[in-house]
């Protein structure tokens, strides 16, 4: 029975031959990762254990990873207090893959699971985050959970009751044009399908294009698969993909990537040429809200952001860097920069990238999800626009309802920065 | 028989219904005072009170679009409320079930502010309109959850059944 890469793998995983688009099964988990919000897992988690007589128990403390992110360095007492109720957890518990806020191994979790090879391809990878999509770009299956969902993991190693879901695959053909790339890709995709057209399903993502991108690239397609409501985005593994782990991950132990077989069952397939591709720009306020970028250049913009799970890697610096080498940030437009993790900052200091963007007027903060949730750093003013390279423009996404954010690519955020209004960076800032 | 205190369009995402910046704030006896905190009337009405208990918010696609934040259904059940969309994202339909928080998809349900709706098992009834709508039932596989009474107290029957 042919079967796409998600069947394959929660067959493998719920020690079954076959699943099949709607069998419900409970397969075993690889890894389950948490940020912040741990401190919410370990209530329900306590919880569970009530008026059992059982002991609280981890079921694999080495398949839990907990990364601090979402706000940090702490913004308010009530953050920094679950963050030491969520350390001495990990301490008591013997959590190893944990990471802290330091300058030498944190950072955004959707980064940090990577890099350092969390993550293999054929695993079962939950979190409590919706972007855990992000992890699809190593060909796993990889979807978010709530923090009871994630305590009910924790006891028992299983995710219950999951549907398996039905795949849309997606074939991508051409060549990028020049100043475009798989942010503008999955922008476009994402307009394509609407906001809840992959709603229960799997994107599976193939073609030419996809086999050329670098893992970088699939993360950030990933990563906005869940903008189309999608349970996960999946790239099958391939060369690309043991690359990556070798290379940059440092993982040694062997490596079985997982491809789909000839002849599985999708939903539907959608075609897209890459070389036909112009800049895309989510709107306000939904990210299905997606127009080429000629539809809105010149409006006005208060703060560039560049960074989070989407497009805070080391390509999307240097892609930044390169276009504000020598110039200069407009007055009356901030930008913003945060490094996905403390390795990619250490990576672009090393490479001159930071001290380009310094020059040219912005801020580079530290590695974590910045503004990008609106809880503390760069904060919007009323009336005011960002322009960024995250991934959701909800209406108060950075804090302030009666601002607006659009979102783009680095190189759309970067040509902006310099003129003050959205600008095609094709057509030069 | 419940009243409709809100009718609200498509795409009501996580951000809406329980804003990043009280992400701190994760007990469920703390978080209903934070529900629609940016949509200060809603809010007001949420923590005056005067909101019928069971009332219900009806809402169009893709309710709870966004985050895995579970604040986003503390927030709402605390203040008992039955959520009738159209449609839900995925996390928010799960983390629902998993608390008890009572949602209902009406994948065609037409009802305003006022509006008083009685939900029966299979379909909504706009008993102000006269119109009636089908729903969807939830994913089978999600009752064996509902009928323990939630993810804590289902997690809880297996870990016992396991020992
Ligand atoms: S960077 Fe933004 S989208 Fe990514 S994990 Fe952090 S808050 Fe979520």
């Amino acid at each position: 029975m042919p079967m796409t890469v998600v069947e394959k793998i929660l067959a493998r995983a719920s020690g079954r031959d076959v699943a099949r688009a709607g069998d419900v099964v409970e397969p075993a988990v690889d890894l389950a990762m948490s940020h912040e919000n741990a401190a919410l897992v370990i209530n329900q988690f306590a919880e569970i254990y009530e008026g059992t007589g059982l002991e609280p128990r981890i079921w694999d403390p080495a398949r839990i990873a907990i990364i601090f992110d979402h706000r940090v360095p702490a913004e308010s007492p009530k953050t920094a207090s679950n963050q030491k109720k969520v350390r001495e957890f990990v301490a008591r518990h013997g959590i190893t893959r944990f990471h802290d806020i330091r300058g030498d191994e944190g950072g955004i979790c959707h980064q940090i699971l990577p890099e350092n090879g969390y993550v293999r391809p054929g695993a079962v990878v939950v979190g409590t985050d919706s972007h855990t999509t992000s992890h699809g770009a190593l060909g796993a299956f990889a979807f978010g959970i709530g923090a009871t969902e994630m305590a009910s993991v924790w006891a028992l190693g299983v995710a219950l009751n999951v549907e398996v879901p039905r795949t849309i695959r997606v074939e991508v053909s051409g060549a990028f044009a020049p100043g475009v790339g798989p942010k503008d890709l999955i922008l476009h995709l994402v307009g394509l399908l609407t906001a809840e057209g992959a709603n229960f399903r799997v994107i599976e993502f193939h073609g030419e294009t996809v086999r050329a991108m670098s893992t970088s690239g699939r993360l950030t397609l990933c990563n906005m698969s869940v903008e189309a409501g999608a349970t996960s985005g999946v790239v099958p593994g391939d060369a690309e993909t043991v690359r990556y782990l070798r290379e940059v991950a440092g993982v040694s132990d062997p490596i079985v990537v997982v491809t789909p077989d000839a002849g599985a069952d999708y939903e539907r397939t959608l075609a897209i040429d890459a070389a036909a591709l112009v800049p895309q720009i989510a709107c306000p306020h939904t990210v299905d809200n997606v127009r080429p970028v000629d539809a809105v250049v010149g409006t006005r913009v208060h703060q560039i952001v560049i960074g989070s799970c989407t497009n805070g890697r080391l390509d999307d610096i240097a892609a930044a860097a390169r276009i504000l080498r020598g110039r200069k940030v407009a007055r009356g437009t901030r930008m913003l920069v945060f490094p996905a993790s403390a390795r990619i900052y250490q990576e672009a200091l090393a490479a001159g990238y930071v001290a380009d963007l310094m020059r040219a007027g912005a801020v580079v903060m530290n590695s974590g999800c910045g503004p990008c949730l609106g809880v503390h750093e760069g904060a919007l003013g009323d009336g005011e626009v960002a322009l960024s390279t995250t991934n959701r423009n909800f209406k108060g996404r950075m804090g302030n309802p009666k601002s607006e954010v659009y979102l783009c690519s680095p190189e759309v955020a970067a040509a902006s920065a310099v003129t003050g209004v959205i600008t095609d960076p094709r057509k030069g800032a | 028989m419940a009243r409709v205190i809100a009718k609200l369009g498509d795409d009501v995402s996580t951000d809406v219904i329980y804003p990043g910046r009280y992400m701190a704030t994760v007990l469920p006896t703390e978080t209903p005072q934070f529900a629609f905190a940016d949509h200060a009337e809603l809010n007001a009405l949420l923590k005056s009170g005067r909101a019928p208990t069971g009332g219900v918010i009806v809402a169009g696609k893709n309710f709870g679009c966004g985050s895995s934040r579970e604040q986003a259904c503390s927030c709402l059940k605390g203040h008992e409320l039955t959520i009738v969309a159209r449609g839900f994202a995925r996390i928010f339909l799960q983390n629902s079930i998993n608390l008890g928080l009572d949602l209902v998809t009406a994948p065609d349900v037409e009802a305003a502010e006022g509006d008083e709706l009685e939900v029966t098992a299979d379909e909504v009834v706009n008993r102000t309109t006269g119109h009636k709508y089908a729903t969807v039932p939830l994913p089978a596989a999600r009752q064996a959850i509902i009928d323990a009474g939630g993810l804590i107290a289902y997690t809880r029957q297996r870990l016992l059944a396991a020992r």
